[in-house]
């Protein structure tokens, strides 16, 4: 990853533009529109060249500047005649206040309205999903602070405009907010605008910030797209607390409030807290004996983070890239959904030549940089989020104890009989859309023909009279995994119903819920009189766990066809054994 | 710094940026002599001028050189 190998060091503009002549072969292409009110070559490429970084390449329609509302307003533009997977809107707050000079001063206070109002027509005119970058602010100093008091100054409306574009991007969801305001925030007015380079070309974004901006951008598109980070991976001593736990003791480790660096790890903890309950598992990774780990977590009372908050725990003296691959086979997610935090440059590089494909940033030498260093690399993108996603620590511990008790069974019936599984059936519902959609964003290896949907997508689904769905549950003796599986069929004739998704969370994998899934699907299709079933599989670099999912279940290949499609007769079916019951 | 020594920055930077090893500079060459060197690279090979030589140049200047020779003799002059 050439975005993370050094301290502070964002890939280049002139590398992006040196991507663009690579060999994009081999990578997932994606429709992408560009419209902005300013000039926007540079970004387009910056996007362009940030995409062959992410493996995309990115078919980009780069509209003439100053053309957002004829290009979105008009049915027959070339934006809506170029079909767009995702349509980048680049409202430049120069403009915004070029606009606002032009309006009457009883007008002002409706500024942000005004917009809001287009941009409301904007997510019910354009098809596909909607980047739209927020405003970073200008402050003219007309009021000066005192125009945090009246409604009708530029500042007062730009922020209420980027409060508002919160509360648009909440109902509608295919509009995506780009947070270009944060990246501001970050790295001041100077460094984002070049105003030599803004008079001679219309640029609102200088060269240096091209990058950054490029990187949101795609950080939104990598995570609808199913490419995020699921789980990070902590180094203990030096990492989490400051000094050896081994030689100084779970006592005297540097953590808590109060002058000194152990503050700085204290709020280093309360973040990866936060990750933790946003969703993001928190594994251990350390070479210390393991009781003497745990010690802080278990007797420290400064201590933030707490053993339950840790999904797997591993501390001994092998080599951590092994030990990475260790929790890699616990939690069943790939390799580039992991990051890995240490202080330690020798352990980072030993991880980075063996498994490359975790993401290991370049922490800086200095604890006390942690935080703000790790707050530049937004690795943590998301594309939904729901409460739920809180309790996926617990789910992963509680496969921990289920594989403790598989141990102690011969038969693997026994044990599935043992653990009292039962599944609720129902369709797409308000209450499950967006676990559905989320569902669908994460399953990359339980996934037979990788189709991702927004929540949108999935009630669109839900209304549609030609299709049939159904989601899953999964519980037993241990907990409820929550929804877990997800079937969505298309009536292709009065015959047939063809399997336009099957996907399922790993984490059920081996307990019999692919024959209780298919005794379910098999028999709503008997009830309806209709003859066969057709499922296919589209190969992705993750998904060859399923590749022979159809045919274990009794399809048949069928003959002459492009791609790997299977047949299952109705009629002769017979339902296939399994523990699992109906709730 | 010598008119010749910043011609001999100055090419580097052209070489770097527009990603050719044999572009030559002359106190004459403009913009037409040079493949690639447009308005858009113009930008780039502004920022790393500004960047390399540690100056700054006016949004009027960068709009002003008609050849090479005017873009040394601006440098020199800051």
């Amino acid at each position: 990853m050439a975005t993370l190998t050094s301290h502070n060091c964002m890939i280049t503009f002139k590398e992006l533009k040196r991507n663009i002549k690579k060999d994009h072969s081999g990578l997932t292409v994606k429709k992408v529109a560009l419209i902005g009110d300013t000039a926007t070559q540079l970004l387009a490429i910056a996007i362009k060249g940030m995409g062959v970084e992410k493996n995309f390449s990115i078919d980009l329609f780069d509209a003439d500047f100053n053309q957002v509302e004829q290009q979105v307003l008009d049915p027959t533009s070339e934006l809506h005649e170029f079909e767009a997977d995702y349509t980048i809107i680049f409202q430049s707050t120069h403009k915004l206040l070029e606009k606002y000079c032009l309006t009457s001063t009883s007008e002002q206070t409706s500024l942000a309205d005004g917009r809001l109002e287009f941009i409301r027509t904007l997510c019910s005119s354009v098809t596909g999903r909607i980047v739209y970058y927020n405003y970073p602010e200008i402050e003219d100093a007309v009021f000066g602070s005192y125009g945090t008091k009246v409604p009708s100054s530029f500042t007062y409306q730009v922020r209420k405009l980027n409060f508002e574009l919160m509360n648009l991007a909440q109902e509608n969801t295919n509009l995506y907010i780009c947070d270009i305001a944060a990246l501001q925030n970050k790295f001041g007015r100077d460094m984002m605008f070049d105003s030599n380079i803004y008079v001679s070309t219309e640029m609102v974004l200088s060269l240096d910030s091209l990058p950054y901006v490029a990187s949101r951008t795609l950080d939104i598109i990598c995570a609808l797209e199913g490419k995020f980070k699921k789980c990070l991976i902590l180094d203990l001593d030096n990492t989490i607390w400051g000094g050896i736990v081994g030689d100084d003791g779970w006592e005297n480790v540097h953590i808590g409030h109060g002058l000194g660096i152990g503050k700085a790890f204290t709020e280093f903890q309360h973040w990866i807290k936060m990750l933790k309950n946003r969703g993001i598992i928190i594994a251990v990774c350390s070479k210390n004996d393991e009781e003497k780990a745990r010690g802080p977590f278990e007797k420290n009372p400064e201590m933030v983070l707490k053993i339950d908050d840790i999904a797997v725990f591993i501390a001994n003296w092998d080599n951590k890239a092994d030990n990475i691959r260790l929790i890699q086979g616990i939690l069943n997610i790939g390799f580039d959904s992991m990051v890995f935090l240490d202080d330690n440059p020798f352990e980072r590089n030993m991880v980075r030549e063996n498994v490359p494909e975790v993401t290991i940033p370049e922490l800086p030498e200095d604890p006390g940089e942690y935080l703000e260093y790790l707050y530049s690399l937004n690795l943590f993108e998301t594309a939904s989020y729901s409460n739920l996603d809180a309790e996926r620590t617990l789910q992963y511990q509680v496969e921990g104890k289920r594989a403790t008790l598989l141990k102690t069974f011969t038969n693997e019936a026994d044990f599935l009989k043992s653990l009292d599984m039962a599944s609720e059936v129902s369709g797409f519902e308000p209450v499950n859309k967006l676990r559905v959609a989320q569902l669908s964003q994460r399953s990359n290896q339980f996934n037979l023909r990788t189709v991702r949907y927004t929540e949108t997508e999935i009630e669109a689904l839900a209304d549609d009279e030609r299709y049939a769905t159904f989601s899953f549950t999964l519980s037993d003796k241990f907990g409820d995994n929550g929804l877990i599986c997800v079937i969505i069929m298309k009536l292709l004739d009065e015959d047939s119903l063809f399997i336009d998704s099957w996907f399922m969370s790993c984490r059920v994998l081996k307990r019999g819920m692919e024959d209780f899934t298919l005794n379910t699907i098999v028999k709503y299709a008997k009830e309806r009189g209709i003859k066969r079933l057709v499922g296919e599989y589209i190969p992705t670099t993750k998904n060859q766990m399923v590749a022979g999912h159809y045919t274990k279940l009794g399809f048949t290949k069928a003959e002459s066809t492009g791609s790997a499609r299977f047949e299952l007769d109705v009629n002769s079916y017979e339902s296939r054994e399994n523990h699992i019951k109906h709730k | 710094m010598e008119k010749t020594e910043i011609l001999t920055e100055v090419q580097e930077i052209f070489r770097d940026v527009l990603d050719n090893e044999e572009i030559i500079l002359t106190p004459e060459t403009t913009a037409n002599d040079v493949e690639d060197w447009d308005s858009l690279s113009h930008i780039q090979l502004i920022v790393a001028i500004e960047k390399k030589l540690k100056v700054k140049f006016t949004s009027k200047e960068i709009l002003s050189w008609s050849d090479i020779s005017e873009m040394i003799d601006c440098i020199a002059s800051k």
